[in-house]
């Protein structure tokens, strides 16, 4: 290879990971609004949950990683469910005050943690048998990315079949456009809505065991991976797995793309693509099969 | 209540005053944000942009130009309201969540440039040595806090009166329209798109005015001023306040201030401020549906709401 790609193929390629990486997590905020209107501004705190829990559990072994993984897993489903029942009662009164309550979790859950963990962010290195890098078409990589992008994409094409291809999937889009034909077929409406809301938060907290390596625990990144999974949802378009994935392929390359060639304008940046696709497609990428 | 707050100086300790002036300064932002959320209905978590915008504004104004107040504020002012321009044309093509998504970036946005351009804010050390402002041309600068503190009330006072002004106009009644039903506000002609972007260049130039306020009182500005914290709590204060009422908005800007900078210095909950707000967000949020200014008060101890 040569020219300009040569130049930029170990950005690209991060690029992917970090897409693949925001897509796991965004794909739920998205799922979860899409489907059943719940905004969830604690998104981002699932994901710093989970950080911790990668830093708290990782001792250089895999198994240290499994066992994280299923503590993230654990801690994704219940915090999920608690997010559903709290925000239950507030799903008349519309998203101003869902807002308010997510955010007001995010403050406390924020200051737990800080609590905790004290406020630096915590390197958290990969299992020793994933550190180290490998040679990839001529440029050295670490090979832990390399394996992130495999399992990210493995999640992805597991979230995209079970969503939008499996007949679990079709209960969970009939249950979102007709709640009570669903119910009166005899399925328990509440246990989907609960289901769904529980995997899109262990998404996101899974996200941060796997996503520890790369963007660490410690306070404020709750609210970098808010904001970066909102303009995923906002530029792929609400609701949909596809959409999810478009637009974090896209603000996974403008990121790190942006900042090996402009690291002056990344922010910019960020808001520059926000603006082209939302000015060429206003309702993102993909529009929702669900809710137009 | 303007005359209780003009005597404060006289009964209160100045660090009691120059908590007074943080709440005023922080009350003309809930108003910002108020003006968006509960006048015209459109949630908006990046207030803090214009905030910041305003801020940075008047200490490069101050530091380089005049140390004359009025200046300060009209220049930060008309800077904010082109600076929500070029961002808020993007914003008020969304309405909901989306809009909440979109000016929720353009505050991280502002955030992160803040923090990076370095030769322009002096990154995350911040701005400092912002001389003392001067009220009217011709008056010595402003150097106690208690003095400052009528710079602060006498802002604070006719941009409120202002604000109260416009929400009697027809133009306030259009956007209520916007709020409460937009296709028929359009169906019967109203240009709304160019309404909305009106009144979010209005709340810029508010906040951006707050901004500058705020660099009089402390002397001082940083990222953090113009960060996601501070569009949080006053997307906060407007909602405890209850939607759409200016009191109401001030009452919850003074509620939520006192929660972090007060309750959250107490001995027993030091550095907890955090905590104690989020747990304000959440108990707000179940007991109080329609904001302290829904809370009904025995007798006729308010008079007819406002907007």
């Amino acid at each position: 290879m040569s020219g300009w790609l040569d130049g930029n193929f170990v950005s690209v390629v991060d690029g992917v990971a970090f897409g693949l990486l925001l897509f796991t997590i965004a794909v739920g905020l998205s799922l979860v609004f899409g489907m059943m209107d719940v905004l969830n501004l604690a998104h981002g705190t699932l994901y710093l949950a989970g950080a911790y829990v990668a830093y708290a559990l990782s001792d250089g072994s895999m198994s240290g990683l499994l066992l994280a993984l299923l503590a993230g897993v654990l801690v994704g489903t219940m915090g999920g469910a608690a997010l559903t029942f709290l925000t239950q009662p507030l799903a008349r009164r519309g998203h101003l005050d869902q807002a308010v309550l997510t955010l007001g979790i995010t403050f406390i859950v924020a200051d737990l943690l800080a609590a905790s963990f004290g406020g630096d962010v915590l390197p958290t290195d990969p299992p020793t048998a994933l550190r180290g890098t490998v040679g990839l078409l001529g440029h050295s990589y670490p090979v832990y990315r390399l394996v992130f992008i495999a399992v990210a994409a493995g999640l992805a094409l597991l979230v995209y079949l079970v969503f939008e291809r499996s007949s679990l999937g079709a209960l969970v889009r009939a249950t979102v456009a007709d709640r009570d034909m669903v119910r009166a077929l005899g399925v328990d409406v509440r246990k989907v809505l609960y289901g769904v809301f529980a995997s899109g938060a262990a998404l996101a907290t899974v996200g941060g065991v796997l996503g520890a390596p790369i963007l660490g625990p410690g306070p404020g990144v709750d609210e970098t991976v808010l904001v970066l999974s909102l303009v995923v949802v906002v530029v792929g378009g609400l609701g949909s797995v596809r959409g999810a994935l478009a637009g974090a392929l896209l603000i996974g390359q403008v990121q790190t793309l942006g900042v090996a060639l402009l690291p002056e304008y990344a922010p910019f940046l960020l808001f520059g693509t926000m603006l082209i696709v939302l000015v060429v497609r206003p309702h993102g990428l993909v529009a929702s099969a669900v809710r137009a | 209540m303007a005359g209780a707050l003009a005597l404060a100086p006289f009964v209160l300790g100045p660090y009691a005053v120059g908590t007074l002036s943080r709440i005023l300064v922080f009350a003309l932002l809930v108003l910002s944000v108020n003006l968006l959320t509960g006048l015209t209905g459109l949630p908006t978590l990046g207030q803090s942009a214009y905030f910041g915008v305003g801020a940075y504004t008047a200490a490069i104004v101050a530091t380089r130009i005049t140390d004359l107040g009025p200046l300060q504020l009209l220049i930060a002012a008309a800077v904010s309201a082109l600076v929500a321009a070029g961002t808020g044309w993007l914003a008020v093509r969304a309405r909901g969540v989306v809009f909440l998504m979109l000016t929720l970036a353009i505050g991280e946005i502002v955030y992160s440039a803040a923090v990076n351009w370095k030769s322009l804010t002096n990154g995350s050390d911040g701005m400092s040595g912002i001389p003392p402002v001067v009220p009217l041309p011709g008056m010595p600068a402003l150097e106690l806090d208690g003095l400052v503190y009528f710079y602060v009330l006498a802002v604070f006072l006719l941009l409120y009166a202002s604000v109260s002004r416009l929400g009697s106009t027809s133009f306030a009644l259009a956007l209520r329209g916007i709020r409460d039903n937009e296709p028929r506000m359009r169906a019967i002609g109203y240009p709304t798109q160019r309404y909305a972007l009106t009144i979010y260049c209005g709340a810029g130039a508010l906040a951006g005015a707050a901004g500058a306020l705020w660099v009089s009182v402390q002397r001082f500005v940083s990222p953090g001023d113009a960060g996601f914290e501070i569009a949080a709590l006053a997307l906060l204060a407007v909602v405890i306040g209850g939607s759409g009422s200016m009191r109401g908005a001030c009452a919850g800007a003074a509620l939520v201030w006192l929660t972090r900078d007060y309750l959250g210095n107490l001995e027993a909950v030091a550095g907890r401020g955090p905590l104690l707000l989020g747990l304000l967000f959440v108990i707000a949020v179940y007991t109080l549906p329609r904001g302290l200014a829904g809370v009904r008060i025995p007798h006729r101890l308010t008079r007819k709401r406002t907007a």
